[in-house]
């Protein structure tokens, strides 16, 4: 799965978490995910969890906490479907 | 100096009636809010009849940002949100996100955390998917779950506390509210409380064998206080909510005023002389009763309408008789007596609250709800204070003084004598 396709399915996962829907529809890979789409830092867990179903991954605490941006997201997502794959 | 506390909002979600306008039209007519529950038939359940409010999460869209409601799914705590907010936004104040209300705080009450959400819980934790919970657990199998939703959305500064005495938790969480306000200590309270009774709640309660077992072929007719054929209440679920004022401040920002709490009382019979863990001691609902009206310094003369507990077991005719002796009065110069209950079930921390909603509109609008499924009641109930006082129809007429009072497991009163606002 190229980075492309990764942040396209990640706006979906994102959307039940932030207000920001026009922000969100234009998310780079610079987008922070708290600063900029105000996401609750305490909801990154759901985000995580949604992601884990979503791709069928495990994301472990390490990782997870290096997901801010969503850049970083990306990095560790395809990171985890290689090693799955 | 002690303050005056008004009301100045409500809201309500009843098994009869979503809002305010439609309660009040519930109410006048008698509209039953109990159902057969399927489920509670599956379940094996004695009694399969409940009162269930109409709520569908759809009711919250405007009440919550997206990202608040998206996970919520405790009802108790979505039904309190819902009563709190109209009631909110009754009492003429907007819903803002900024700054925060030092002067204004919420005393709200619920029996137990959403055991829906402890459901989801339990399963996936011995499902060993703990790590699957997320984030909004925990907000919502806390007791205060339901404060910490509605201080937030509204921005509340002062006290923010959750309160529990079982059936007694609305009318006592009023109290507190009043109580704040009429010693200084907050401007305004959001007060109330919510009940959200599911299948799990429901079973301890229908194996006490407190239920009503006999109409479940006919709903309408299972809630029967004070009557002859009573046996058993009908467990109800919902929410009620009030603003209350400093009279001062209320009269500042021009706002409409419904009624004032004139005092009230919560106590305890201690479970002694008769008193226990399910049963009120007689001594200690007369003496809250009394203390009430001695805190609003009227007599028992002067009220003209007695909301009861009056849940609809054999309860209701000692209920009755601590009324009698605590007003000192007779058959003859007794006030009306009406129990909500008759309509909408048992709603256990909710009841207290809703029934004041429902007291303020019997005081605003001039009425004295009816007593549905009260056409064969118990003659001692009778005999102590009369026929005529026991309205099965709508009664026109200007009620200036409702006694309200709530009776709870552990022996625990509260009495809120509520009055006409009269400058």
């Amino acid at each position: 799965m190229d980075r492309t396709t990764i942040l396209t399915e990640l706006k979906k996962v994102l959307v039940p978490y932030t207000e920001n829907k026009t922000m969100l529809d234009g998310i780079t890979e610079e987008t922070d995910l708290i600063k900029d789409l105000k996401i609750n830092s305490a909801n990154l867990v759901d985000i995580i969890i949604d992601a884990e179903s979503q791709y069928n991954i495990e994301i472990d605490f390490d990782s997870a906490e290096k997901m801010y941006l969503i850049g970083n997201c990306i990095d560790i997502i395809s990171d985890k479907l290689n090693q799955s794959a | 100096m002690s303050k005056r506390v008004v009301i100045t909002g409500l809201g309500v979600i009843s098994p009869n009636a979503m809002d305010v306008p439609g309660f009040l039209h519930a109410i006048k007519n008698g509209v039953s809010g109990v159902k057969f529950m399927p489920q509670y038939e599956e379940l094996k359940f004695n009694c399969q009849v409940a009162g269930s409010p109409a709520f569908e999460w759809d009711n919250l869209r405007n009440y919550l940002t997206e990202t608040s409601l998206y996970g919520l799914k405790g009802k108790g705590i979505a039904f309190g949100i819902k009563a709190a907010l109209d009631a909110w936004m009754d009492a003429g104040n907007e819903i803002t996100s900024e700054g925060t209300l030092w002067e204004t705080g919420c005393v709200f009450g619920s029996s137990v955390a959403d055991t829906d959400v402890i459901k989801n819980a339990i399963t996936r934790v011995d499902a060993k998917e703990s790590k699957k919970l997320g984030s909004r657990v925990v907000e919502q199998i806390m007791n205060s779950g339901v404060t910490a939703y509605i201080s937030g959305r509204l921005g509340l500064g002062n006290k923010v506390i959750s309160n529990s005495s079982a059936c007694a938790t609305g009318t006592q969480a009023i109290l507190m509210g009043y109580e704040y306000i009429k010693y200084g200590m907050a401007k305004r309270m959001v007060v109330g409380s919510s009940e959200y009774v599911d299948a799990y709640i429901f079973g301890a309660f229908d194996s006490m064998r407190v239920l009503s077992r006999k109409y479940n072929d006919e709903p309408t007719r299972a809630s029967r206080p004070m009557s002859i054929t009573a046996g058993g209440f009908v467990p109800g679920s919902g929410a009620g909510a009030l603003i209350l004022e400093d009279l001062d401040f209320a009269l500042a920002r021009g706002a409409r005023i419904y009624g004032e709490i004139l005092g009230g009382s919560n106590n305890s019979g201690g479970q002694r002389g008769g008193g226990s863990m399910t049963a009120p001691a007689a001594t200690g609902v007369i003496r809250c009763i009394q203390e009430a009206m001695n805190n609003a310094s009227i007599t028992g003369q002067q009220v003209d309408l007695i909301s009861g507990h009056l849940t609809a077991t054999i309860a209701d005719k000692l209920e009755i008789k601590n009324w009698v002796q605590a007003l000192g009065l007779t058959a003859e110069d007794f006030p009306m007596v009406n129990s909500l209950k008759s309509m909408i079930g048992h709603c256990l921390s909710a009841a207290g609250s809703i029934e004041t909603v429902a007291a303020v509109l019997q005081i605003v609008h001039g009425f004295v709800h009816p007593n549905i499924n009260l056409e064969d009641a118990n003659p001692e109930i009778i005999n102590l204070i009369g026929a005529n006082n026991l309205p099965t129809k709508i009664v026109n007429r200007k009620i200036n003084i409702v006694a309200k009072a709530n009776f709870g497991f552990g022996d625990i009163n509260t009495c809120l004598i509520i009055s006409k606002y009269d400058k």
